[in-house]
């Protein structure tokens, strides 16, 4: 079943075509990665799937409703959930605001979830979205307080307290070492079993390991499209991007 | 103020409120008066501090919203015949609508040019109000009619021009909605607010409608300040341009700067300092804007939080 569908999609800044005519499908249910290398336009890609910037031309489609006016925001409570390639927590709020910033927005509804929630049940939902993560203990800390490669986590609870139909992951192991990647690829794989998953990644190792699809890009369309084996056989994908 | 917290929040705001309750009996006349100035113009602080220190809205046209609720309650009362706390409901209603529909206008922009759009909408309600002189009298003002500034329930006629009953007014006032700014910042609502202060595109992809919650923080803020505008027209009777004047936009920017962006106490205190060191600096000399000047220079320095923001986080540090 299609759960994303781009048609003719087109994002121009200036002279420059970022993105050009891509047409893009996401299947339910799978993870998939998108690579390419710098400048090929895979940033630019998902933004205008989550909404953050608008394409020029082309059309988007979620869950077979049209998309492509909707603001970000809207997008975000329809299920598509973006984490940042920067990472992009509240620093001066402790990991429980942070998370349930994202959690109480489900319950914020009529005049009265809006003007009060229920702080303990609250606090019982964050610890359980930090729980997934492995950042429970680090409840009522500063998140300013944690080092990089948990900030990155955080970022992902916050993601992951929305709900989200569609999680939309922009480079998720920069930075990290190699024993949080690995921790990182068992964490994606339990998220993969309620949500589609869409990774923009460098690491090749972390693609082979976690896509079940990997979509190439190069120069502002799509290049190739396939199971991991195919990808790496693909001689044309080999010359544009993995160089040999 | 937004961190993990440690006993009851509202143990600071009784001890408040049972000084300034005790503070009437002991304070002479004219500090007395003054306190009551102190009490209105820091519910224009708080109003202030809903959009500036929670929702990071950097305002320069505060007055008109000050405005709007001076001459809706001054002039309701004067003209329409509207009873005083009608006038003061009114004035507040006038502050509030104000807000919205600048806000629908003003919050498409942000940073620099809220600011300049801000500035500008409330130089056009200034210049509307001299405009009007026939009505507003402009800059001179008017001065509401000693018959209508009274209290009425039933047969007991309670005059305005009571220090006591004015103090006592001022204080309920101003207590009420100090409550409501913390309030406002430990609900959901405030939580949201401050993320957007910090990082508002994160905010909108967590899926909140950011362009509303600011235009919430301004309505507010708005509402406030022309509550403030109106219990000022009615207990001290003036009504004038002077208060829509750009100086009054930027009153409220420094009690809540020295007091301290965020803090809920901070507003009362930020503006009891000021109201103070322009009364001492002009007993001193008449160029008193330079010593306030220096001492505001100073205190950014020293407090760079403001007064409360810094000592509490000095504190919570200590004790850490």
């Amino acid at each position: 079943m299609s759960l994303l569908r781009t048609q003719g999609l087109s994002r121009n800044f200036g002279g420059v075509q970022a993105v050009r005519e891509v047409d893009f499908e996401l299947r339910a249910g799978e993870i998939r990665a998108v690579i390419g290398p710098n400048g090929a336009g895979k940033t630019t890609l998902v933004s205008m799937i989550s909404g953050r910037i608008r394409p020029s031309a082309g059309r988007i489609r979620f869950k077979d409703a049209d998309i492509t006016g909707l603001r970000n925001w809207q997008r975000a409570r329809r299920g598509i959930v973006y984490t940042f390639q920067i990472t992009s927590i509240f620093q001066n709020l402790s990991c429980h605001d942070n998370v349930a910033l994202a959690l109480q927005r489900g319950h914020m509804t009529g005049l009265a979830g809006r003007l009060y929630l229920d702080a303990g049940r609250l606090r019982g939902q964050a610890e359980a979205a930090l729980e997934r993560v492995g950042l429970a203990a680090r409840l009522d800390e500063p998140a300013a307080n944690l080092p990089y490669g948990h900030q990155r986590l955080l970022e992902l609870a916050m993601g992951l307290a929305l709900a989200p139909e569609l999680l939309i992951m922009d480079e998720p192991t920069q930075g990290l070492s190699e024993s949080e990647v690995l921790a990182f690829c068992d964490l994606t794989r339990a998220i993969a079993r309620e949500t589609t998953v869409l990774l923009i990644e460098h690491n090749m190792s972390v693609v082979m390991e976690l896509a079940e699809r990997i979509t190439v890009m190069n120069d502002g369309a799509i290049l190739a499209e396939g199971a991991p084996a195919e990808i790496a056989a693909n001689a044309e994908v080999q010359h544009a991007y993995l160089g040999t | 103020m937004t961190g993990g917290k440690q006993g009851s929040p509202w143990r600071t705001p009784m001890i408040v409120f049972a000084l300034l309750l005790a503070a009437q009996f002991v304070l002479p006349d004219y500090h007395h008066t003054n306190m009551t100035r102190i009490m209105i113009f820091a519910v224009f602080a708080i109003g202030y501090n809903v959009a500036f220190g929670y929702a990071g809205l950097l305002s320069l046209g505060h007055a008109m919203f000050f405005a709007a609720g001076l001459y809706g309650a001054g002039m309701s009362a004067q003209f329409l015949g509207f009873s005083m706390p009608l006038a003061f409901l009114f004035g507040g209603l006038c502050g509030l609508v104000l807000a919205l529909v600048a806000g629908l206008v003003a919050l498409r922009t942000s940073g620099v040019s809220f600011l300049i759009v801000t500035l500008m909408f409330s130089q056009a309600a200034y210049l509307t109000i001299l405009y009007f002189n026939d009505f507003t009298r402009g800059d001179e003002g008017f001065v509401l009619a000693q018959e209508i500034r009274q209290l009425r329930f039933g047969e007991m006629v309670l005059p305005l021009t009571d220090p006591s009953l004015r103090y006592n007014l001022a204080l309920g006032l101003f207590v009420t909605c100090y409550l409501l700014g913390i309030a406002l910042l430990r609900s959901p609502i405030g939580r949201v607010l401050v993320a957007l202060r910090e990082n508002e595109p994160r905010v909108q992809m967590l899926g909140y409608n950011t362009f509303g919650y600011k235009l919430l923080a301004l309505s507010v803020s708005g509402a406030l300040s022309g509550l403030s505008g109106a219990a000022y027209a009615l207990l001290f009777a003036y009504v004038g341009a002077t208060f829509a004047s750009t100086q009054y936009s930027i009153y409220p920017l420094l009690w809540v700067l020295l007091g301290g962006a965020g803090t809920a106490l901070g507003p009362l205190i930020g503006t009891g300092l000021m109201f103070y060191l322009v009364e001492f600096a002009s007993e001193i000399t008449s160029s008193y804007l330079i010593v306030v000047g220096v001492v505001l220079v100073l205190l950014v320095i020293v407090f760079p939080k403001g007064l409360i923001g810094t000592l509490s986080e000095r504190w919570r540090r200590a004790r850490s």
